[in-house]
């Protein structure tokens, strides 16, 4: 299982009839149990990327191949829950034949046991954001798609889904892609990271992460990053392109 | 509580008012309740009422899965709405009393046409409702059941009604107020039974007390069926919404 992307080119209209591009031209190849990053400032067009991945969008120059037939897991910016249905049921909708252990020990790992019941509209942004994670997480998909997933939680919160996001990863073979800027989740999390310029997005580095996930020291870490951090900042392609 | 209050002051202001109008114009309570026992006694209310309710529900029905489909389907598909716009417009704006007549002129003084004329009169405001309704469907939800492959059905229940309902049950609320005071003129108008023809009848003869009576039974079964069943209907398709203080 491969996914493969080289998408030439993207424009939009918007209300004023303006063309903008988005996406000058992204190319890259993820298999099964890699973990792709993409990495870029915001507005730079990595939503609209998700979007054609996952085939909401087929406007667009170039090519995507997936898996066919591939269960998506899909994390977007915000949850995107169904306010009328309960937590449970939101989950259940899109797995209607879940193993029931496993939806409550998923259940607690997302520490939402006490939520099960509770309506979205009820809910924190934080909440809902697990909640989003747990019906992505419960359909085991084979393209998982995280869109900020780690955004507005707390630290240590963060750092538990965090965890949780890659012994998914790890467990089953799945391609996930990955959208952040915040660096540290990229490296931790990455197999691959993809730096991308300012709207309209290219890649700017591919820059691979060799050792395993769980090896990955505090020093390692703190040494891709500041890479990373020179390469936005510092690096010439950064500063021309804005 | 204050339900009971505000009923007994609509009692006193009629009783006050029949006292000063005289009994001729406006007969007091007991002689109204008296004809309403006499009428119910014989049957006749009953049947009246039965009658009368049988159309309802059978002009409402139809006008109400007619209009919602019609609305979806304008809301959704732009050609759709250009197609039909001039028609609803149309429909919207053309008195009840035209089609009713035309109906009965052309479908002769039968029950299908009756019906046919009340739901529509009815048509056209769901039409409108519902629409304005499928419009305002949430595009992201739409792409989360995309995304996760929801089935179409499941989609449609659990991801599209939700958010329409609000909006049938809008429709549902103003369109059954339009077809009580709707049946009632068709009734009159060519109809040998129904609450409207009693009513007709008791204005040729000057029976106000009759005419009181079957006017209050009607306004009393509305008034129940709307306590009873539209009411708890909208309460139970709100209750995700958090509650207002």
């Amino acid at each position: 299982m491969r996914l493969e992307v080289d998408i030439t080119g993207k424009t939009f209209m918007n209300a004023a009839g303006e063309q903008h591009d988005v996406i000058a031209g992204v190319s890259f190849a993820l298999d099964a149990g890699e973990v792709g990053v993409l990495v870029g400032p915001s507005g730079c067009g990595k939503s609209t990327m998700l979007r054609i991945l996952a085939g909401l969008d087929h406007d667009f120059q170039g090519r995507v191949s997936r898996p066919v037939s591939a269960r998506i897991g899909f994390v977007f910016q915000e949850p995107r829950l169904l306010p009328w249905r309960s937590v449970e049921e939101n989950v259940r909708l899109v797995v209607p034949l879940v193993n029931d252990a496993k939806l409550s020990a998923l259940f607690e790992i997302l520490e939402l046991d006490t939520h099960r019941n509770h309506f979205p509209g009820e809910l924190s942004l934080g909440l809902a954001r697990r909640v989003a994670l747990a019906r992505a997480f419960a359909i085991e998909p084979e393209f998982l798609i995280l869109d900020e997933p780690l955004a507005s939680l707390d630290a240590a919160l963060a750092a538990r889904l965090r965890d949780q996001i890659a012994m998914l990863v790890d467990g089953r073979p799945v391609i996930t892609l990955l959208v952040t800027h915040d660096v540290d989740d990229a490296v931790r999390l990455g197999d691959r990271l993809f730096l991308l310029s300012p709207r309209p997005a290219r890649i700017l580095a591919d820059i691979p992460i060799r050792a395993p996930r769980s090896q990955r020291g505090d020093a390692e870490v703190a040494a891709i990053k500041l890479d990373i951090m020179q390469r936005i900042n510092g690096g010439p392609t950064g500063r021309d392109a804005s | 509580m204050p339900r009971l209050l505000s009923f007994a002051v609509l009692l006193a202001t009629w009783w006050i008012g029949s006292l000063l109008a005289g009994d001729a114009k406006l007969p007091p309570p007991p002689t109204v309740f008296a004809t309403m026992i006499a009428e119910a006694r014989s049957g006749d209310l009953f049947f009246h009422l039965g009658v009368t309710l049988a159309r309802v529900a059978l002009a409402f029905t139809l006008a109400m899965s007619v209009g919602a489909a019609i609305g979806y389907l304008m809301g959704r598909v732009r050609l759709a709405d250009r197609l039909g716009d001039p028609w609803l417009i149309l429909l919207l704006n053309l008195p009840a009393l035209v089609v009713i007549v035309l109906a009965y002129i052309w479908a002769g003084l039968t029950e299908v046409a009756a019906i046919a004329a009340i739901a529509i009169n009815k048509l056209p405001t769901a039409v409108v409702t519902v629409r304005e309704g499928a419009r305002a469907l949430d595009a992201s939800l739409d792409e989360m059941a995309t995304v996760f492959a929801l089935p179409r059905w499941k989609k449609f229940r659990h991801v599209i009604l939700p958010q329409l309902s609000p909006y049938i049950a809008a429709a549902a609320r103003s369109g059954l107020s339009l077809v009580w005071k709707i049946v009632l003129v068709a009734e009159l108008l060519g109809r040998p039974n129904g609450v409207g023809f009693e009513i007709g009848v008791a204005f040729q003869l000057f029976d106000i007390p009759r005419l009181l009576a079957y006017s209050l039974s009607f306004a009393a079964v509305v008034l129940l069926i709307e306590t009873l069943l539209v009411q708890p209907f909208e309460a139970r398709a709100s209750r995700w919404r958090p509650r207002a203080a």
